[in-house]
């Protein structure tokens, strides 16, 4: 099906909007924590629009301690071959190493991720040098504002990883969203104020102000455990959803994974979240955060 | 009944729906997004847009969309497939999955993520059914077709492989449309034009007139 001809176009890869258009196209699924090539396909079987490969799941990580570093590649490789869906993979905040291995390897996307140890406590991944995208996490809007003045092209509200409990994504979420709403009713005088107060380039805060929305895809992360979750960051205004932990540490993980993707396609149609809510087996057993002694949100500046 | 502006319905289970929608808002017509059977009530068109094919499948299937979509479709609704939307439109799909839905209303067969993996997403221009302005044109994991029937009528090709090889990545036959990559994700009005000009002619060939 080729024919040939020279009308002189020329390809280009690794740009801003071909990163940022993948994370579009995956707005209103979920995107599953696997970590093994099995997980993998009952993600996809269950309708996951992407799986982030990764060695332990964050509430494994959060029990085991230790430093928890970029995935063996022979397991993130192994997944992709697993799956036909995009393979997303996690680099340590600011090892650019591990995030330039993971583009070697031709993942989809890289998280820069607070899940696990960071290496560099001053500066995050200059991701404009990569042509993979990145997804960053983010607890507000001025942390977001600075991982997209970096180069990402997906912001994930944080959460708290691993611990199967809401609260702290709802937190994130509302702080991002109230702040872009409270952008949206400032006067354009008070924008430079905005900029400093949430250190953030001014440009960044003008084209929030004036669009009402980041200028790249906002999903939620961190705790969501159940269908009701996810559809509740998806009504407080996440464009997807990030389960990890909530699917393979529940009873049945398969059952678990197609109720999360129906709830959060029905995000607004509770008679759907009703039905796929029955019978699901038990959820993660979750912590409360005043438990829990590593914060993982606080990683990352 | 004549109608001020046709109303489009776009399958909103998974994707790009957004985009869709102000597309079609800037060329004055109205949209609507699809979720159940009950939605597809009153629509001119449809789009099908970019997404994971595999969740849009599942998600159709448990929706009970597919049978009353099915119908629609085959009763000559226009409708348009970009990217994922293009699979499920497709009469073949090399490597799909066995429970993958594939309308089959357009003679062509597609090989997902046929241009590669992210790293070799891509975005080019292209030229648009014979015009000289060149479309820019945004291809993410985008298929690959690999064959088309005699019937399908190609209105813009694409570079392939970094080769000068060129392939078929916008397609036409009859009241069905679909492009490889996202006329959506750029402001050029094309691509959703020919459809809103579908819903016309349809209109055309209800009062008797040929098409």
């Amino acid at each position: 099906m080729e024919t040939t001809s020279s009308n002189g176009s020329n390809p280009e890869t690794g740009t801003y909007r071909v990163k940022r258009g993948l994370a579009e196209m995956l707005r209103g699924g979920v995107i599953m924590d696997v970590v093994n090539a099995e997980q993998a396909k009952i993600a996809e079987d269950a309708g996951a629009v992407s799986v982030m490969a990764l060695e332990r799941v964050p509430s494994d990580i959060r029990r085991d301690g230790g430093v928890a570093r970029m995935s063996d590649p022979s397991l993130i490789e192994g997944i992709k071959e697993a799956v036909t869906i995009p393979v997303m993979a996690k680099a340590r905040i600011g090892h650019f190493v591990e995030a330039q291995v993971l583009q070697a390897l031709e993942v989809d996307y890289i998280d820069e991720s607070e899940v696990l140890t960071p290496a560099d406590e001053d500066y995050h991944i200059d991701k404009w040098e990569f042509s993979v995208p990145f997804v960053c996490g983010a607890t507000n809007l001025g942390e977001a504002l600075r991982r997209i003045s970096e180069g990402a092209a997906m912001i994930r509200s944080k959460g708290e990883a691993g611990t199967g409990n809401v609260v702290e994504a709802v937190r994130h979420l509302r702080s991002i969203l109230g702040d872009i709403g409270r952008l949206q009713a400032a006067k354009p005088e008070e924008l430079f104020g905005w900029a400093k107060e949430l250190r953030a380039p001014y440009d960044l805060v003008s084209e929030v102000a004036q669009g009402g929305r980041l200028p790249v895809p906002l999903f939620c992360a961190g705790g969501l455990a159940t269908p009701a979750d996810a559809a509740l960051a998806m009504q407080l205004g996440a464009e997807a959803v990030f389960v990890g932990s909530g699917i393979f540490k529940s009873s049945d993980p398969s059952t678990m994974a197609k109720a999360i993707v129906e709830a959060t396609a029905h995000f607004r149609d509770p008679h759907i979240i009703a039905k796929v809510s029955r019978g699901l087996g038990d959820a993660m057993r979750g912590d409360d955060l005043r438990d829990i002694s590593v914060r993982m949100a606080e990683r990352g500046w | 009944m004549s109608k001020a502006s046709p109303l489009v319905g776009i399958l909103a289970l998974q994707g790009d729906v957004r985009e869709h929608e102000a597309a079609l808002c800037d060329l004055g017509a109205r949209s609507k997004e699809i979720r159940r059977p009950s939605d597809l009530e009153g629509i001119d068109a449809l789009v099908l847009p970019g997404g994971e094919s595999t969740t849009l499948s599942m998600l159709m299937l448990s929706s009970g969309l597919v049978q009353p979509m099915t119908e629609l479709l085959k009763s000559n609704l226009p409708v348009l497939g970009t990217c994922a939307g293009m699979i499920l439109l497709a009469s073949d799909i090399e490597d799909g999955r066995p429970d993958q839905i594939s309308f089959g209303l357009l003679d062509i067969s597609v090989r997902r993520n046929g241009f590669g993996r992210q790293v070799s997403s891509f975005e080019e221009d292209l030229e648009f059914d014979g015009s000289d302005v060149p479309m820019r044109a945004i291809f993410i994991r985008a298929p690959l077709v690999t064959r088309k029937g005699e019937d399908v009528e190609v209105l813009a090709y694409g570079s392939f492989g970094g080769s000068s090889a060129q392939v078929p990545v916008a397609l036409r036959q009859g009241n069905v449309m679909a492009t490889a990559f996202h006329p959506e994700l750029t402001h050029d009005g094309r691509v959703h034009g020919e459809l809103l000009k579908m819903c016309v002619s349809v209109e055309r060939s209800s009062t008797g007139s040929t098409r």
